[in-house]
């Protein structure tokens, strides 16, 4: 695996491999003192951020100095990536500055592709820490992680994604994880929220939370934006709490071994109960932590795996 | 100017080769000629056609020299077989006034390729606010109007813009792309934007207002074009709207009958257009109306572009290709090739009609004797490959880079001048 820019057309086996590491880095991690391998020790990753997003690139850096990494953070304020310097700069700046791996969060769809070209002379592995709508496909890898620690094996799990698709690199991802991996997904969502051409995708869809809530084995929540309030996609909060909200009612419709899932940050009262959220069915905070695994699996399967086998 | 003959030609492409005559910048025999101290152009029996007329091209003179010049992109137009190209109006400052449609025609005048047509604004500053001083311009000689690049979407707007050019005798060219529709929009609005995440354009944004302006235009008795069409849906309503009366004409662009939204896979900008790129299906249903008449004529749309406004990522990239160059041979591909058109079709989409929607008296005239000899003579049989930094174009973006295409432009003649000659522009 050169780079990881997208979870389309992912070899279930590689996804597999890629999440194994994980489970077994958290096992060797788990109840020690100092959590660090040398694993990628030498190597350079350089976390590019156009977009804040706090959550994701702490938990690259983690990831990446628990696998003794050297770790540089380029954000948006204050550098280059601020002064208007064109990607393609940057891409060749950080190439030139002898980065193994760059990390990049941009709001343009395809920003991850475009380096990843940009980078091909240097041999620089690219990973795709969100591009516009379009992919996360590490907040993927950590989704499938969580389910499957709760769950076990993903083939023939009932699993839906709810809310705001349209505009969710995060729903993206998981459809083509999810569905790599055997998972039968759902879209629930107001057809408003949901892509043209989702017809097409191997999902099946439904408007009607209520209705898909008794067979499901996981709820994945996504946010829904501040600005899509106001763009028309549905007419008020209200409404989309009362339609699409995970309410402490919906809760008790749901299996009783059935995981909730959201990729944070969440709007309490709206998307999710509070009292859901924080209830042992959400698997929320497990999440952030498979974050950290799941990404130290990826460096590792990019910058240390390749060469093992090559 | 020393005569000339084109020896062993086919004009439109039919019959036995013969001989053109050309004196005094008009056909002057065609047949068997011999005169004495003629030039003589070689046809091998390439294709003869009246020289290509462009209604929609982006020069960038003034404001952007450093993508294309009226200079550049002449060259470009007398390489790729035209002998008229009408030159945008969203140029910086806009050709929102009789100065700069005045500068535009006098460079296009001083490099003398082709005929530079300056396309004055609709409206002051393309803003869609207020009406520019079309009266004005018309008298300096602007045949067609647009705000390209930007659709006239006020319809009391549009409706009063079309009124009163109808005492102009002028045309009024849409850019129909209902702002609301597409806003933040990056691809054709389909499952292939869906995948990649890119925000849709739906073709109902075009369709809407082109309808809207089929009723407009058949309301005020006025003379609608129809810039680039691009959906199955428009075709339909220019279809309906002429079986009206409607005095509707429309143009569609070489990459719009030719590529797909199948090509955004990469992300590269260079594939990147307003309107976008559509579907097989689309281009499909293109093909047939250009064929039909139902769509009048072939415009390029020739945007050129500098190298960081398209190698970067993809919503921060400018839409537009290059087309002077290429827009020959993907007719040939796409409309020749394919069995929808013959010559006298292609005469007929890429030179009678275009200047005849913009009224141009000695443009896309019959090969006939006494007729001006502004020409294009084809090889049908050449290929070519595409080499985006060898076109006259000062840019290079070119969505059909490494492709070989069929057929070739040998000679280019303006009123009995030749312009270009074997790929090179005449000295
Ligand atoms: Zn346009």
């Amino acid at each position: 695996m050169k780079h990881l820019l997208t979870t389309e057309g992912i070899d279930p086996a590689q996804a597999t491999a890629i999440l194994d590491t994980a489970a077994s880095l958290k096992q060797a991690l788990e109840g020690r003192e100092v959590r660090k391998l040398p694993t990628l020790r030498g190597r350079t990753v350089i976390t590019v951020f156009y977009e804040n997003s706090t959550r994701t690139r702490v938990s690259f850096e983690i990831a990446g100095k628990w696998m003794s990494a050297d770790v540089v953070n380029v954000s948006s304020s204050g550098s280059s990536v601020g002064k208007g310097e064109s990607l393609r700069d940057t891409a060749l700046t950080l190439a030139a500055a002898g980065a193994d791996c760059v990390i990049v969060r941009h709001p343009a769809s395809g920003a991850a592709h475009r380096l990843a070209g940009w980078l091909r002379e240097a041999g620089t592995s690219v990973v795709n820490a969100g591009d516009g709508m379009h992919e996360h496909p590490t907040q993927a890898l950590l989704d499938a992680a969580t389910l499957r620690e709760r769950l076990g094996e993903l083939r023939g799990r009932r699993i839906a994604i709810v809310g705001d698709v349209l505009h969710s690199r995060v729903a993206r991802s998981n459809v083509h994880l999810l569905t790599a991996l055997g998972a039968d997904v759902t879209l629930v969502a107001p057809p408003t929220l949901l892509p043209t051409g989702v017809a097409s995708w191997p999902v099946t869809v439904s408007h009607e939370l209520d209705a898909e809530l008794p067979s499901l084995d996981a709820v994945m929540l996504l946010r829904v934006q501040a600005e899509r309030m106001h763009g028309g996609f549905f007419p008020s909060a209200r409404e989309y709490s009362i339609a699409y909200g995970l309410s402490e009612r919906r809760l008790k419709l749901l299996p009783e071994h059935a995981v909730v899932l959201h990729p944070g940050p969440m709007l309490r009262g709206m998307e999710i109960a509070s009292a859901v959220a924080d209830s042992p069915r959400a698997a929320i905070t497990d999440q952030v932590r498979n974050g950290v695994h799941v990404r130290m699996a990826v460096l590792y399967h990019l910058l240390a795996h390749e060469e093992e086998t090559a | 100017m020393n005569p000339l003959i084109l020896r062993g030609v086919r004009p439109y492409g039919e019959g036995d080769p013969v001989d053109v005559l050309v004196r005094d910048g008009v056909i002057a025999a065609i047949g068997s000629v011999a005169e004495e101290g003629a030039e003589v152009v070689d046809g091998n029996g390439a294709v003869l056609l009246p020289g290509f007329v462009d209604l929609h091209t982006h020069l960038r003179e003034p404001g952007r020299e450093d993508t294309e010049t009226i200079a550049t992109g002449s060259a470009a137009a007398a390489l790729g077989g035209y002998t008229a190209v009408f030159a945008m109006a969203n140029t910086n400052p806009v050709a929102d006034n009789e100065v700069v449609v005045a500068h535009v025609a006098r460079r296009g005048r001083e490099v003398g390729l082709v005929d530079v047509h300056p396309v004055g604004a609709v409206t002051v500053g393309l803003e869609g606010v207020k009406l520019a001083e079309l009266g004005t311009m018309a008298k300096a000689g602007v045949r067609v109007f647009s705000d390209d690049g930007h659709c006239v979407h006020d319809p009391l707007i549009m409706r009063r813009a079309l009124e009163y050019s109808k005492a102009l005798d002028v045309v009024v060219a849409q850019h129909a792309e209902e702002p609301r529709l597409t806003v933040g929009a990056q691809a054709h609005e389909g499952e292939q934007a869906s995948r990649l995440g890119l925000q849709g354009w739906p073709a109902a944004a075009e369709e809407s207002i082109v309808t809207r302006d089929c009723l407009l235009a058949l309301h005020a008795g006025a003379r609608l074009h129809v810039c680039h069409v691009s959906t199955t849906g428009t075709a339909d309503v220019l279809r309906w709207a002429k079986a009206r009366g409607t005095e509707v004409s429309a143009e569609v662009t070489p990459h719009h009958l030719l590529l797909t939204d199948e090509r955004l896979a990469t992300y590269d900008p260079v594939n990147k257009v307003n309107p976008p790129l559509r579907t097989a299906a689309d281009v499909e249903v293109l093909r047939r109306a250009l064929a039909e008449g139902v769509i009048d004529c072939v415009a390029t749309d020739h945007a050129p572009h500098a190298v960081q406004d398209k190698d970067c990522e993809w919503s921060a990239a400018r839409p537009g290709m290059l087309g002077l160059q290429t827009a020959l041979s993907i007719v040939v591909e796409t409309m020749v090739r394919t069995g929808l058109l013959d010559w006298r079709g292609v005469a007929r989409v890429m030179s009678e009609r275009p200047a005849e929607i913009a009224g141009l008296p000695d443009q896309g005239r019959p090969i006939e004797v006494g007729e001006p000899a502004t020409l294009t003579l084809v090889d049908p049989d050449a290929t070519w490959t595409v080499r985006g930094a060898e076109f006259a174009s000062i840019a290079a973006n070119t969505p059909f880079e490494g492709m070989e295409l069929p057929g070739a432009v040998v000679a280019t003649l303006l009123r009995g001048r030749v312009t270009a000659r074997g790929g090179r522009i005449a000295e």
